[in-house]
């Protein structure tokens, strides 16, 4: 395989988990829900994910599983941002740390203390086109890129709940008074976005890797939130902001395995993508204009 | 007084809900959760040993909790603490281990300095490109972080690493660059007595001076401190940089007080428990201090039960989660009721 295709395709597999995590937040935040919730939903998701797949056997209850814990962690944020109207950042800086207690307490308690020696066949990709080449990716990268990503996008721009979803994020007292449940179209989104997180999350226990690991998200649900930001909560510039780090993070695996580059420790490259988004930030998130209601609860007159 | 009998009330509903929320997860653990509670709250205290063991734990959550704090009154989302303590931690190791020969306080002193100072330049990029750009300052503090992490690990296993044994953690610093111990006899370190010592002078100067007065305005309202003829932006990038200081100095505290070397394991999320910290502490430095002590004794609790239940450690990071979403939400819930009165003025509540 050539380089470039190599490169390609490395990048899709990447931007896997992004593409979820990132549209995700993007359905939390038009809502106008900042969800700080997302690195401990991806986090529980991963976990889940992996621990229903080994105790069940079936890669489909692993899936199922991180679902319905993305699906409860969107409930939790609404239920203290909708709900309650508390701060959302703090609400969801202690829902993430609260899912990532959780995961690794169950891990402890489920797996011991011998950490990452337990893994599961992950899924296989698949290949129409045979192995060793571009197409040959997982599933779940197919369905992100063709089902996903097209779906999250109509329904959000040219469907019904989509314009409620937009109008309780710009200007929920007016949505309110035409008639839409602020709190339960909130509550729809930040669900949905949680699964969808969740199922980022479960794309590197269930697909990537096969195993779980304690440091397996390291700040990729921070780095959804620039994304988001970056492709100014739209759903394709998102997924185009997703494939520029997975580019970046594909980069810099190849310069690993160039000699130029082995006196540089391997942690350093990684940190690279990490750079270009804050870079890409400045180039392209400077004095964006926010949603609307953005930050603030709603609560009635 | 009612305002002391409402706060009672409130505090009873947090220790109750939050017990509640968490007792499933002890059961499911085989545990009686009062034993747990009891282990968790109460065997630190029974010893002078766990006693100490709080004061030790606490150290960085005095050091974090203050930097958060700072930064929130100010308006400033840092939620980069922890990236910043990493930092400072880095630079103590770095300068630590290059302080042979040189006399006692100063070794010290130059050492925990570049940890402050490493935190601050840590925290000034954020800074600077919230208040040119407009770019939030939550994103680019929390995207930090892992850079941070990486460039942690990167030293260890590159040119850090012990080139003899193999491991990954970087040469041990001069005995000049150590803090003393202020208890004989325990782990309890000089960073213990700085810790109070910033908070006191960070609670001083929020209340008492000008610079407070305007970095509260700032967080209050910034068009209010702009027309009232504040600088905001200097205003919030000083507030920045002093709370990466800060929480740099904790980064520097751990290196030159319990590990004397960085190690890949040195915080626990040190950072990001500031938050919850500060959060609690309602953003007041009095409380600030007495969260950390609280915290420090659900950490040693947490292990200890560990050891005597068989539990994992990792509960505790339950119950300080559970009890910090429960708070805001009592809080919330005593201040506007269930999402039926006024919309209050969205500021900077704690």
């Amino acid at each position: 395989m050539s380089f470039l295709a190599e490169l390609i395709g490395a990048t899709l597999r990447n931007a896997t988990p992004l593409l979820y995590g990132t549209i995700g937040e993007t359905y939390s935040e038009r809502a106008g829900i900042l969800n700080l919730g997302i690195e401990g939903t991806m986090y529980a998701g991963a976990f889940f994910g992996f621990a229903a797949a080994a105790t069940t056997g079936s890669r489909s209850m692993g899936l199922l599983a991180a679902i319905v814990v993305g699906l409860a962690a969107g409930a939790l944020m609404g239920l203290l941002t909708v709900t309650i109207g508390t701060n959302q950042h703090v609400a969801g800086i202690g829902t993430t740390l609260g899912l990532i207690g959780i995961s690794e307490y169950f891990n402890r308690l489920v797996f011991g203390s011998g950490e990452g020696l337990r893994r599961i066949e992950p899924y296989p990709p698949w290949e129409p086109f045979g192995p060793d080449n571009l197409f040959s990716q997982y599933g779940l990268t197919y369905v992100g890129f063709l089902a996903i990503a097209p779906l999250a996008w109509w329904v959000l721009g040219r469907t019904h709940f989509g314009l409620n979803v937009r109008a309780v994020g710009e200007n929920p007292e007016a949505a309110d008074a035409a008639g839409i449940n602020v709190a339960r179209t909130r509550y729809a989104a930040l669900m949905i976005g949680g699964a969808l997180m969740a199922v980022g999350g479960a794309y590197f226990t269930l697909a990537a890797l096969g195993s779980f690991t304690l440091d397996i998200i390291v700040g990729r649900g921070w780095v959804c939130i620039a994304l988001v930001i970056f492709g100014r909560w739209r759903v394709w510039r998102g997924v185009a902001g997703a494939l520029l780090f997975a580019a970046v993070y594909a980069l810099q695996l190849r310069l690993r395995i160039l000699s130029e580059f082995e006196a540089i420790p391997f942690e350093l490259l990684l940190a690279l993508p990490y750079l270009v988004v804050i870079a890409a930030l400045v180039v392209s998130g400077r004095n964006v204009a926010y949603p609307g209601a953005y930050l603030k609860p709603y609560r009635r007159d | 007084m009612s305002n002391w009998g409402r706060r009672l009330r409130l505090g009873t509903g947090v220790v109750a809900i939050t017990f509640l929320v968490t007792v499933p997860f002890l059961l499911l653990a085989g545990v009686n959760p009062f034993a747990a509670y009891a282990q968790f709250l109460f065997d630190p205290l029974t010893s002078r040993f766990g006693l100490l063991e709080v004061g030790v734990a606490s150290i960085p959550l005095l050091f974090t909790g203050a930097a958060v704090a700072l930064a929130f009154r100010a308006g400033y989302w840092n939620i980069g603490a922890e990236g910043q303590l990493l930092l400072g931690a880095v630079a103590a190791a770095g300068i630590g281990a290059r302080m042979e020969g040189m006399a006692a306080p100063m070794a010290l002193l130059l050492t925990i300095g570049g940890g402050a100072l490493a935190g601050a330049v840590w925290a000034l990029l954020p800074a600077l490109l919230r208040v040119r750009f407009h770019i939030d300052e939550v994103v680019t503090t929390l995207l930090l972080n892992p850079v941070a992490l990486l460039l942690v690990e990167g030293l260890l296993n590159g040119p850090w690493r012990d080139p003899v044994t193999r491991f990954p953690e970087s040469p041990r610093i001069a005995t000049g660059a150590e803090m003393p111990v202020i208890v004989s006899g325990s782990r309890l370190h000089l960073g213990f007595l700085l810790g109070l010592v910033i908070i006191v002078a960070a609670g001083f100067v929020l209340s008492r001076t000008r610079a407070g007065l305007e970095l509260r305005a700032v967080g209050l309202s910034p068009e209010a401190a702009r027309f009232a003829g504040i600088n905001v932006a200097r205003t919030l990038v000083v507030a920045a940089l002093i709370s990466g200081a800060i929480a740099g100095l904790g980064g520097a505290g751990e290196v030159t007080g319990i590990q004397y070397r960085l190690t890949g394991g040195l915080s626990a999320g040190f950072g990001y428990t500031g938050i919850v910290v500060a959060t609690l502490g309602g953003l007041r430095m009095g409380g600030v201090a007495l969260v950390a002590l609280l915290l420090g004794d659900l950490t040693v609790g947490a292990s200890s039960a560990g050891r005597a239940l068989g539990i994992p450690s990792q509960a505790g990071d339950i119950v300080q989660a559970a009890v910090l979403l429960v708070t805001v939400a009592v809080v919330a819930v005593n201040r506007y009721g269930l999402r039926r009165r006024r919309p209050a003025t969205v500021g900077a509540e704690p």
